[in-house]
């Protein structure tokens, strides 16, 4: 059936999972808020989290079975929104599992931090179903305001401090990009709805418009902050550095991966009518990516710094996805956030679990040996840095993840071969610092003086071998996922093939 | 016999046995670890090795039934196995063999066990996931000659190296985290451009029915029909791949580090098997799909040029190797180099000659780094200029050591000469003066290895450490496992006739194909 969102009771049925999850915070924060702080009320909160968490997931599930669709609204009811949605509780329910325990170690008795991943989770959401300029920057707000809280958690902390401060001013300086950016295609289109700003651009010719033009660049500059593309990467190493692990890795997981739906969305729906105009831009900036993040990595010495940078590497990548422009590429897009969710997750599990009590700081060296100690712990973390590597049956998804890619890549009108050719050279470069780690884990002694570690627990260890058994497992057998994802591509539209002239690609 | 196979469907399933049986063996060493933890070493060292050298013999045996079910002459593959894996992206999981393909799954299921009892009492720690990582290195070996589709052949491609990383890394020498890295770092910057490569054909063959294929025939039948866009550079991404893993000069820097830090059964393997994977990818992929390309007057002028200076290069630089492991490392290259020359002759007899030195190359070097280990585990030294007389001390050793020696030169009447001299006979009819080239080296290797076993076991016993080493001659594990390696050696050299009518059939195939290519693109008139 066709939705109406003009109907009240239609608008509430296509909104079931966003408000399932919100309403849901709600209470749980009145909750939070009821106790003192403990770890026991802590945890008790996380279990009710992660429980609402599943029931947003089995309502998004029920909701996309109904195979309701609308035509036109601030809202997409579309395979791309339920996959995203998936993905991004997915990244949402891992997180807050690792938190409940690692934030005993860490000392946060905060019982609202689990309250601030589910409104973060619920932006997201919104933001994987915008289709209005407004829509879209109520998600983004929605999304961030919780994540600056959650990249400050940790108070005690001095770096967390230094990190979450820049992330605020420098986030906000971007939403100011993005905001300015909307005011100005609205200003030359009259519009906000995704759709009828492509119509506007092409019943007016806007394409050369400069208000237009520098609309759209300045809405390029806000969502590149929001996916941590370079060169607006900067505040990422440091962030991840000062945030709790498992924040860290929902920050680098989730957040990426709401930004790149919103990206693919407002690219995909709105934009591609002037594909000439921004491919090469957007080509150049996935470059720059790729190549900086790649460098810079090499040279970290503190895992949470250099998975940071590998973050800003796998940006780099998702955008010569949205380059390639084609249904293929949106629905290689969610392949490869969920491969990168899973293995994100399983990483800041891992960088948690053997962080030593009281420290942020988790210098490559500690991993040395740990083979040796914790071998499963190893094996697990290889799994992970293995897919970040786009790695066959080791890193199982991780390898189907970049051959998606870039099959869409060349597969795409443009024919982005070169495009593909740097991104396998950039993964090259990226052997060297996974392959840093895998080093110190298995080949190198354990330190005599090495600190013991402390067992991990149940949660965090369900979350490492549940991500690490489904890396390898989609990684051997994809086909159980593609058919999902692929009916989560949509099209890039309207395709006006006067209007499409394909550049030379850089 | 063949009755008695086809009667048990040897041929419907023996292939998917052979790649799945290892990875069975890594599973049951996995658990078997894991019961074992925290028990002496020396317990867990001896439980993993027979169950792992188990696995390997079950394998080696099955295998063995390849040499009568395997119709060589028939034009369609034997053994094969064709089933969907992600239908999604025409992706199939399909295996087959050919003659060519038949003689290097058998090479690499008869040496395993001998690389299994190489490493018997040198690999002492953390054994089970020692030989867990060979089996599923052997997997990944097997699945590279077998693959018949493009993308299933870059994954067997990729699983070899984290195994093999692992191995050099963990169980190798002084230097071993530089040379696992390199070793890791070259062969991936090679392998994933060859990845672009086949996501590009697969979609260019896909483009006539709408469904991307990578299936071996589909995209062989499609370079016959039609001109391949980008064929010069697809040629080059494979080429390249390939190139790092022969090694060819001069891409074979990370073979010597990885050779020497390596443990004996890691050098067995990369020497006798992997460095064959490349050979037997020009073979199958890269000549095959872009035959004008590789036939062109440039790039074959190149590629031979390359071989005909890795030969002498080889030879050369092995002359001057203090350490007797780099010395066999520099010899693989120059022996590799004829591989090459073979190939890119392109008459049947270089292509057979190559053939035949990739096998018997896999023998002899292999014995060679399997000697070299067992004087190292006596040793624990490799230096040249710390042996001698050796022969006094270690008479069965030093009698090994110079037939293995002897056949690696290539002396008349063993494996070595067989493949050299039809390489040198079938490149002369079109490359006389690479030929000629090519030829001396083999009067280098006569020198760099004869000298080089002078220097172990004759010479005058002085050293103390080498007089201390009387009575601890070979053992009759060690007897037991170079003498199927003496055997072949001798049985190629004298009657090399089996091997050569196996692969005879495939390569006069090639041959024939690339002809009918090349002349066609000479009456089109275009130029690839």
């Amino acid at each position: 059936m066709i939705y109406d969102l003009a109907v009240p009771s239609q608008l509430l049925a296509a909104l079931l999972p966003d408000l399932t999850l919100m309403g849901g915070a709600i209470l749980l924060l009145l909750a939070a808020a009821w106790r003192p702080e403990s770890d026991a009320h802590q945890r008790l909160i996380g279990r009710g989290a992660m429980g609402l968490v599943v029931l947003t997931m089995g309502s998004v599930i029920a909701t996309a079975l109904r195979g309701a669709t609308v035509t036109d609204g601030p809202i997409a009811m579309d395979g791309f929104r339920w996959t995203m949605d998936l993905v991004i509780l997915l990244g949402a329910l891992g997180t807050i599992a690792i938190s409940t325990e690692q934030h005993v170690r860490d000392g946060i008795k905060h019982p609202e931090s689990h309250v601030l991943v589910l409104f973060a989770a619920s932006g997201m959401m919104i933001l994987a179903a915008a289709r209005d300029l407004m829509v879209i920057f109520l998600g983004i707000e929605i999304m961030s305001v919780a994540v600056y809280v959650l990249a400050g958690l940790n108070r005690r902390s001095s770096r967390a401090a230094e990190g979450a401060l820049k992330y605020f001013l420098l986030g906000a300086f971007a939403t100011g990009f993005l905001l300015y950016g909307m005011a100005l295609i609205y200003g030359a289109t009259g519009e906000t709805r995704l759709q009828e700003i492509a119509a506007a651009l092409i019943r007016h010719s806007l394409a050369l418009d400069p208000m237009f033009l520098v609309g759209m660049g300045l809405l390029l500059i806000g969502l590149a902050f929001k996916v941590a593309a370079v060169p607006f990467h900067m505040w990422a190493p440091d962030v991840y550095d000062g945030a709790p692990a498992p924040i860290a890795g929902f920050m680098a997981a989730s957040v990426k991966a709401a930004a790149f739906a919103t990206f693919l969305r407002i690219w995909y729906e709105t934009f591609y009518s002037v594909y000439g105009l921004w491919a090469n831009t957007v080509a150049w900036v996935a470059i720059l990516t790729m190549v900086v993040g790649n460098v810079v990595a090499l040279s970290q010495t503190n895992i949470k710094r250099m998975l940071a940078y590998s973050s800003i590497v796998h940006s780099g990548y998702l955008l010569v996805a949205v380059t390639a422009g084609t249904a293929v590429a949106s629905g290689a897009v969610t392949f490869y956030l969920l491969a990168y969710t899973l293995a994100t997750l399983g990483a800041f599990a891992v960088v948690g679990a053997l962080q030593p009590v009281g420290e942020t700081d988790a210098p490559i060296a500690s991993y040395e040996g740990l083979w040796t100690v914790r071998p499963w712990l190893a094996v697990g973390m290889a799994i992970y840095l293995l897919a970040f590597l786009g790695f066959p049956v080791f890193g199982g998804m991780g390898f189907f993840a970049k051959w998606y890619l870039l099959s869409a890549a060349i597969a795409s009108p443009g024919r982005l071969v070169l495009l593909s050719v740097i991104v396998v050279l950039t993964s090259v470069i990226s052997a060297g610092y996974y392959l840093s780690i895998i080093r110190a884990m298995f080949m190198k002694p354990r330190a005599a003086d090495a600190p013991e570690i402390p067992a991990a627990g149940p949660l965090t260890r369900t979350v490492l071998v549940v991500a690490a058994v489904l890396i390898v497992a989609l990684g051997i057998l994809p086909g159980q996922i593609t058919p999902l994802t692929a009916r989560s591509g949509f099209a890039p539209h309207p395709v006006d093939p006067a209007l499409l002239s394909i550049p030379a690609q850089p | 016999m063949n009755a008695v196979l086809q009667g048990m469907g040897y041929n419907g399933w023996i292939l998917p046995v052979l790649l799945a049986l290892p990875l069975l063996g890594a599973v049951t060493m996995a658990v078997q670890g894991i019961g074992a933890r925290g028990q002496d070493t020396l317990v867990q060292m001896q439980q993993a090795r027979r169950t792992a050298l188990l696995f390997f013999v079950a394998e080696a045996v099955l295998s063995l039934g390849l040499w009568w079910s395997v119709d060589v002459s028939s034009l369609a593959w034997q053994g094969l196995v064709d089933l969907p894996w992600i239908p999604q992206w025409g992706i199939r999981f399909t295996v087959g063999l050919d003659g060519i393909a038949l003689m290097l799954v058998l090479l690499t299921t008869l040496l395993m066990p001998l690389a299994v009892l190489g490493s018997w009492t040198s690999i002492r720690e953390r054994t089970h996931s020692y030989y867990a990582l060979l089996l599923v290195l052997t997997t990944g070996m097997l699945g590279v000659f077998m693959a018949l589709d493009l993308v299933l052949f870059y994954v067997m491609w990729e699983v070899m190296l984290v195994p093999m990383y692992l191995i050099i890394g963990v169980w190798g020498g002084q230097r071993r985290l530089y040379a696992s890295l390199k070793f890791f770092l070259y062969t991936m910057i090679g392998s994933l451009l060859m990845l672009v490569a086949i996501v590009w054909l697969g979609l260019l063959a896909g483009e006539s029915t709408g469904a991307p294929t990578f299936s071996y025939d589909a995209i062989l039948q499609m370079s016959r029909t039609t001109q391949v866009t980008g064929a010069f550079w697809l040629f080059g991404a494979f080429a390249l791949a390939f190139a790092v893993k022969v090694p060819m000069w001069p891409f074979h820097t990370w073979l010597p580090d990885a050779h020497v830090e390596a443990p004996t059964a890691g050098s067995v393997i990369l020497a006798a098997i992997m460095l064959k994977m490349g050979t037997f990818g020009f073979i199958r992929f890269a000549v095959p799909l872009f035959p004008e390309v590789a036939m062109h007057p440039t790039v074959r002028a190149v590629i031979l040029a390359l071989a005909v200076i890795g030969i002498v290069y080889g030879a050369l630089v092995a002359l001057v190797q203090p350490d007797v492991k780099k010395l066999v490392a520099y010899s693989s290259v120059s022996h590799l180099g004829f591989v090459m020359l073979g190939i890119f002759a392109m008459t049947v007899e270089a292509l057979q000659g190559a053939l035949m030195v990739t096998i018997s190359h896999g023998i002899s070097t292999g014995a060679l780094f399997l000697l070299i280990g067992m004087l190292y585990e006596r040793r624990h030294t490799r230096q040249l200029a710390d042996f001698g007389g050796i022969a006094k001390v270690m008479p069965v050793f030093a009698v090994m050591l110079t037939i293995v020696a002897l056949s690696s030169i290539g002396v008349p009447g063993t494996n070595g000469f067989v493949g050299e001299f039809l390489v040198l006979l079938g490149s002369f009819t079109t490359q006389p003066v690479h030929a000629v080239i090519a030829a001396t080296s083999v009067i280098f290797a006569a020198a760099y290895l004869l000298w080089a076993v002078q220097r172990v076991i004759y010479n005058p016993l002085t050293k103390p450490e080498n007089q201390a080493l009387k009575g601890f001659d070979l053992n009759w594990r060690e007897i037991g496992l170079l003498t199927p390696l003496l055997i072949g050696i001798l049985w190629l050299g004298v009657y090399p006739k089996p091997v050569l009518q196996k692969t005879e059939a495939a390569a006069a195939r090639l041959v024939r194909a690339v002809d009918v290519a090349v002349s066609n693109a000479r009456r089109v008139g275009g130029q690839p």
